[in-house]
């Protein structure tokens, strides 16, 4: 059984922890890993860096250039990963742009991703049409998860085909927006979390975007089985003591 | 129809929507609906109506004297810089916003590189009431400094985009994030023919106007409406495909694509994307763009702002693969001098974007008799200081 879904048996309130590879230096990836598993991070999403990451706001496509200025490349990202199941248990996503994968080229990227370790991937500009024609073949004979959003605005019919293509969970935006933009748990997003739960999807879910304290952590909490933290998580580490970074910013979360 | 769209929004190996799960519900409303509002008999009446009245249409298809005689074949300006705004963009923004306006939109957004479209949008959003915010580079909104005037006093909220090489790629991120961020009551109007299925078909449909004026005209003046070539600039590419469109399916007219080479194609300043482009995925759409290994896509560099862009869209990357068309490029230096030229052989000053469809006369050799049609996009009016600095007028 793959480390996502033996995850989600085992777990409740999954936090999980997005960071941009190669930030704030590029000899940092692994290093940061270790640290957010030994702080208590349930799962990580590793993302390799693009230079037109339209899905993102201001705070990650920082990361993301600087990281790139760096030197950072999908094939130094591999390398970096090469002994990554030594030192980590916990499960490892990479996210990142279609673009570079395609560069990559797909059979190697899923073929890569197998080799180090890694369990499955988010990339939010492959549509669902296009997984199915071309990348679904190699993703499942690496045995990857392919990890689809959905936003409030994403159809029930859309939603039970997207379940239907899941094998890890799904990923649930709090709203339409760029990462970075704070949660508003007004009454619209509650309804739409709650339409969500009850549709009792086969897959778990995570919510994500927006999630950067204690508060709104336990708040997506009532309504997936975990949330998931990026922007915030990206800041905090910018300056200072990675390690020490780390475990503050994870303090926060296991009180 | 070898060349157009497929139920898939493919052309070829080109195409289809690359979007995040944020953009799909409108994307999607707009791909189910586009044709059948255009189609519509009342909406046909209202545009033609618009670019009749308002933008000024039929653009005279112009024989140019001097120009003909300098290269001995029939030189042909289609005259797209006579329009309302100076330049063919407004033909697509009159399309999209009465499509907009159908879809009940309330709210406008677009990127623009030169300002040509950006000035088409705000113009539209005043002509029909509409909120507008353009997205415009930073570096480009030093550079068209005139056009950052008109937005404004048209009523656009103009933001600059700060990140990248701060020219169009970037204004086309912000306004990517922008409509993501507001995902109901907004409309994105793509100013050329790049972007995720349906946007390079439907700006195409609307820019198809230049080569459907283009035939009629041609047929009146030589009694075919046949030439032998037609020339546009490509930038993302919508006037060449408008002023294509109507001729693709004829293989005995030959298709000129002029990209623009900068400092050189090899200089590492360039926007020559067919030369130095590799397949892959730019603003939703899969076709050819210029990047590194690592699929990191590099920063283009053109004198003109319109072509500043690393990619085409996919309409072209598949008229470019499968020999259809022909894409060459033209530095900043030829095209200013043929700018130059153009105003004194014919008392035109060009846009810089138009004066490279110009410049590739100069390298062409033409039998006598033989009829070419060049796009004349936009007028120059927006470029004056870098033709005044260039040439120390």
């Amino acid at each position: 059984m793959n480390r996502i879904k033996q995850l989600f048996q085992e777990k409740k309130n999954i936090l999980s922890i997005y960071y941009t590879a190669g930030y704030p230096n590029t000899g940092d990836t692994i290093q940061i890993a270790e640290a957010l598993e030994k702080s208590g991070a349930d799962m990580l999403e590793i993302g390799f860096p693009y230079s037109d990451p339209v899905a993102d706001g201001p705070v990650i496509q920082a990361s993301s250039k600087q990281s790139l200025d760096q030197g950072m490349t999908l094939k130094l990202l591999f390398e970096q990963l090469k002994d990554l199941r030594k030192k980590v248990t916990i499960p490892v996503l990479l996210m990142g742009y279609v673009n570079p994968v395609l560069q990559f080229g797909v059979e190697n990227f899923c073929k890569a991703c197998a080799e180090v370790g890694v369990d499955g991937c988010i990339v939010p500009d492959l549509p669902m049409v296009e997984y199915e024609e071309f990348y679904a073949a190699s993703f499942e004979q690496h045995n990857l998860s392919n990890i689809f959003l959905i936003t409030p605005q994403t159809a029930e019919e859309r939603i039970r085909k997207i379940d239907g293509l899941s094998n890890g969970f799904i990923y649930l935006l709090s709203s339409s927006a760029t990462t970075g933009k704070n949660l508003e748990v007004s009454n619209t997003t509650e309804d739409y979390f709650g339409r969500i739960k009850a549709m009792n999807l086969n897959n778990p879910t995570m919510i994500g975007f927006g999630i950067s304290d204690k508060q709104t952590f336990d708040k997506a909490c009532t309504y997936a089985n975990g949330a998931i933290i990026g922007t915030a998580f990206v800041k905090a580490i910018a300056e200072g003591n990675l390690e020490e970074s780390v475990s503050t910013f994870m303090k926060k979360f296991k009180v | 129809m070898k060349y157009k769209v497929n139920e898939k929004g493919y052309y070829g190996d080109f195409g289809g929507a690359y979007i995040p799960e944020m953009l799909y519900p409108n994307v999607e409303e707009l791909r189910q609906n586009y044709l059948k509002i255009i189609d519509d008999a009342d909406f046909q009446k209202e545009f033609h109506q618009l670019l009749k009245d308002y933008v000024g249409r039929p653009s005279p298809l112009y024989l140019a004297k001097r120009y003909s005689e300098r290269y001995g074949a029939n030189i042909f300006l289609k005259r797209e810089d006579l329009n309302h705004t100076g330049a063919h963009k407004i033909n697509n923004t009159i399309g999209q916003i009465l499509l907009a306006e159908k879809l009940g939109k309330k709210r406008i957004i677009a990127e623009t590189g030169a300002g040509q479209h950006g000035v088409a949008t705000a113009t539209v959003c005043a002509l029909r009431n509409l909120e507008c915010v353009i997205y415009m580079g930073e570096v480009d909104i030093e550079r068209q400094a005139p056009n950052v005037a008109r937005m404004k006093m048209l009523g656009a909220k103009v933001v600059p985009a700060t990140s990248g090489s701060k020219t169009l790629k970037d204004a086309t991120n912000e306004a990517m994030r922008d409509w993501i961020n507001n995902p109901v009551d907004t409309h994105y109007i793509i100013g050329s023919v790049v972007g995720p299925h349906p946007y390079p078909d439907m700006v195409a449909i609307f820019q198809s106007v230049i080569s459907e004026e283009t035939k009629k005209q041609l047929l009146e003046q030589t009694g075919s409406d046949q030439p032998n070539y037609v020339l546009a600039c490509v930038g993302g590419g919508s006037n060449a495909m408008g002023m294509f469109y109507h001729f693709m399916d004829d293989e005995n007219v030959k298709l000129i694509a002029v990209e623009a080479a900068g400092k050189g194609v090899s200089s590492g300043f360039s926007a020559a994307t067919t030369y130095l482009g590799k397949e892959g995925v730019l603003h939703g759409s899969r076709s050819i763009l210029m990047q590194t290994p690592d699929g990191q896509v590099v920063e283009p560099h053109s004198v003109s702002a319109g072509l500043d862009y690393p990619g085409i869209g996919p309409q072209h990357a598949h008229l470019f693969k499968t020999g259809r068309g022909q894409y060459v490029s033209i530095t900043d230096d030829e095209s200013l001098q043929a700018g130059l030229l153009c105003t004194q052989l014919e008392g035109i000053i060009p846009a810089i974007e138009s004066a490279h469809a110009l410049a590739y006369l100069e390298k062409m050799e033409f039998k006598a008799g033989e009829n070419v049609v060049v796009c004349l996009s936009g007028r120059g009016d927006k470029d004056l200081d870098t033709y005044i600095k260039y040439f120390n007028l």
